[in-house]
């Protein structure tokens, strides 16, 4: 066509960059990020990341709660795996007054905390494909952690907010038939992955929009503050699990996965690898623990029996001082970290000798994760955007707490 | 070899680290706050402590417990060594600033801008020092000992008040 | 439709507002506002297990103008309430809320300086949820009563 149709001023199109903002109600923004995106043609040239939206004052509330009370509060902070979240708390409040809980206790936080992190990785990988359009494997993914959900909830009493772990030891043994039932969940589980497996590898739409998109160095990475399986992608081995192993993992076989480059593909690499990885440890805990007693035997933190609540006045005293007051945790301050679904989650507390926190903090792996997105996002198209963040698993409780 | 980590510290900058201790396991320094920047610069560097992993940044508020009032620590982490240190910094109501370690490291960003909004230390030097948590606009500095926890500021109108 | 209040009141007009309220709540389009813990117990009522498909309201629409239904699944802080209120002004008549858990419905266990005090202090609520959060089944019981309640609505309040 040799006619102009449309006249731009000084003769060439205009191409000034737009902006465009993103959230915080979108569907790909998880509800609570508001993103925005300074683009030039579809490539991002800058992003800014602004949250907050759901802070709900974790921090606040805790301080307001005995040291027990605090268990419902971490349950919400990634309430993808909240045993995770438990099990960090407790560590954190047990190395503070200097106990350690018994070996079968321990065994069964990990169980619990692994069966949760397969939960997180199947959500978050499951939810980043039905982004990309991939519904089918979403519809897996959910169906895999409906199953281990309804495992759980034989053993904590809830589907989703669990509160299972209690200062010294947890609210239950596990139930006489756990181990039958589990052996039924992680045959249905492992199927339905195999499933996901088959149906993403090697998806020519997936591999697309995932391979080479989103990356990032380890070195980069690591000055972000990142962890978990976004800084293994990139191929560091940082986890907290193999760095200095807490509780039992020291007894038990298995891998770190890591990445090469750091890229989605890598990252939705890594999160199915560890799904096979938690396997492998919950089947190893299985096979080692042996019967004995969960709670410690310690009437400063567990509640006594309901027989010797109702029955002597020691027993009543007991129950009603640990109620009201709170457990008695002595003055000073502590630094726990677990490896939870996202990286390092690591719990700062603060104890002026009262029955209650006087600062109860928690580091969250999506914090630093969001501070450094911006330069995953940045350089690539605007489609992008999905995938990338999708990958990153940002909760956002967790995030803004 | 955690010890190692305090003593290295000491020797290097004697007049800056005002005590250290190692209680409950987690060594804990002390430090002034005028030569911060170049104090964490020597342990991101240092071949022998090469803390490369920025972990937590928070603030302790000792509201009329101890003077002076707020305490800023620092959680460092290095994952070739596999140490982990805390530094403490004191700064005084009056004078809530400390300058800022994003120049060591990006990964203390949003955590030096959640302490501004959450308990109002001023971080100097900071890029983009504005609130995080909390909207521009907001009064006082949430979580405070001395702000109210049920001090809401809403930003809409709620429907009971147009009753 | 114009005729509302001519209709008011005959038969031909309950006969109407009958048939129409049977075509609306069958054909639930939500708007999905998920913000917390909620999001997840909402993904498992729209998935396989639970599948609200069969109630007829399987459709999220994430534009505020297609939706007739507005779940506000998870905690609302006042820096989020500007929002709510915004994509609840855009939706257009008729337009139901759902306050899907404790959250939402009155603030739950976060009785503090961020958290608003449940979405009815910013928007008019047609059916609470309880729990934290709540199971799946209540979910889909919470739906049948908002049908119920659609059904029993008179033509007049459809315009």
């Amino acid at each position: 066509m040799s006619e102009i149709l449309i006249e731009t001023e000084g003769g060439d199109l205009d191409s000034a960059p737009m902006n465009l903002q993103m959230g915080p109600s979108h569907p790909a923004m998880h509800g609570t990020i508001k993103m925005r995106v300074k683009l030039d043609g579809e490539i991002v040239q800058k992003t800014e990341v602004e949250v907050g939206y759901l802070h709900r004052g974790f921090e606040k509330s805790c301080e307001s709660v005995t040291w027990s009370q605090v268990m419902p509060y971490t349950d919400r902070l990634n309430y993808v795996s909240p045993l995770c979240n438990n099990v960090g708390y407790c560590m954190a409040v047990e190395k503070l007054i200097g106990v350690r809980a018994t070996e079968r206790c321990e065994y069964i936080r990990i169980i619990m905390a692994e069966s949760s992190r397969i939960c997180d990785h199947l959500t978050c990988v499951g939810a980043s494909a039905m982004e990309l359009g991939g519904f089918t494997a979403f519809l897996y993914a959910i169906e895999a952690r409906e199953e281990l959900w309804r495992l759980t909830e034989t053993v904590t009493g809830a589907r989703l907010t669990h509160s299972y772990c209690r200062i010294g030891g947890l609210k239950d043994d596990l139930p006489v038939d756990f181990l039958p039932n589990y052996r039924v969940v992680e045959k249905k589980v492992r199927s339905l992955v195999a499933d996901m497996h088959a149906l993403l590898d090697r998806n020519r739409i997936f591999l697309d929009r995932m391979k080479d998109v989103g990356s990032m160095t380890a070195e980069r990475a690591l000055q972000w503050g990142f962890t978990g399986p976004v800084l293994r992608s990139t191929g560091s081995d940082y986890d907290v699990r193999k760095a200095s192993p807490y509780m039992l993992y020291d007894r038990f076989d298995f891998e770190v996965p890591v990445g090469t480059k750091g890229d989605n593909y890598d990252r939705y690499l890594v999160r199915m690898e560890e799904i096979e990885q938690s396997f492998r440890i919950i089947d190893q805990c299985l096979k080692q623990m042996k019967p004995g007693p969960v709670n410690l035997e310690d009437g400063r933190l567990l509640l006594p029996p309901k027989d010797e609540v109702y029955g002597s006045i020691e027993g009543t005293i007991a129950h009603f001082k640990i109620i009201m007051d709170g457990i008695q945790v002595p003055p000073g301050e502590v630094y726990s970290y677990t490896e939870a679904g996202n990286g390092e989650l690591g719990f700062y507390l603060v104890s002026t000798g009262e029955g209650r926190p006087y600062k109860c903090r928690v580091r969250p792996p999506c914090w630093s994760l969001m501070q450094g997105l911006h330069e995953l996002l940045e350089g690539y198209q605007i489609a992008d955007i999905v995938p990338t963040f999708g990958s990153v698993n940002m909760i956002g409780g967790e995030c803004d707490r | 070899m955690s010890k190692n980590v305090l003593e290295r510290l000491q020797a290097r900058f004697a007049d800056q680290v005002e005590e250290t201790h190692s209680n409950q396991g987690d060594d804990t320094a002390y430090v002034k706050r005028d030569k911060l920047v170049e104090l964490l610069t020597f342990l991101r560097d240092d071949a022998e402590l090469a803390f490369n992993l920025p972990v937590d940044l928070t603030v302790v508020d000792w509201y009329q417990k101890r003077e002076p009032r707020f305490e800023v620590v620092y959680h460092l982490y290095s994952t070739t060594k596999k140490h982990r240190v805390r530094l403490k910094v004191r700064v005084d109501e009056d004078d809530a600033r400390v300058p800022s370690s994003f120049p060591v490291w990006p990964g203390f960003d949003w955590f030096e801008r959640e302490a501004w909004d959450l308990y109002g230390v001023r971080f100097e030097g900071h890029p983009n020092h504005t609130r995080i948590m909390m909207w521009e606009g907001f009064e006082g500095h949430p979580l405070r000992k001395d702000y109210p926890i049920n001090k809401r500021q809403p930003l809409t109108t709620l429907l009971g008040e147009q009753k | 439709m114009g005729l509302e209040g001519q209709l008011t009141g005959t038969f031909v007009g309950t006969r109407l507002s009958d048939a129409l309220n049977w075509a609306r709540k069958y054909s639930l389009f939500q708007y999905p506002f998920v913000t917390a813990c909620c999001g997840m117990e909402f993904m498992a009522t729209a998935c396989s297990h639970y599948d609200i498909s069969r109630f007829g309201a399987e459709i999220p629409r994430f534009s505020p103008r297609q939706a007739d239904l507005l779940f506000v699944v998870g905690t609302v802080s006042h820096k989020l309430a500007p929002v709510l209120r915004k994509v609840y002004d855009q939706m257009c008549d008729p337009k139901w809320v759902v306050a899907f858990g404790a959250c939402a419905s009155s603030g739950g266990f976060y009785d503090n300086y961020c958290t608003v005090q449940g979405i009815d202090t910013i928007i008019p609520v047609d059916v609470y949820i309880p729990g934290c959060p709540p199971r799946p089944e209540q979910v889909l019981d919470a739906l049948m009563m908002l049908q119920e309640k659609i059904q029993a609505e008179p033509l007049e309040k459809q315009a």
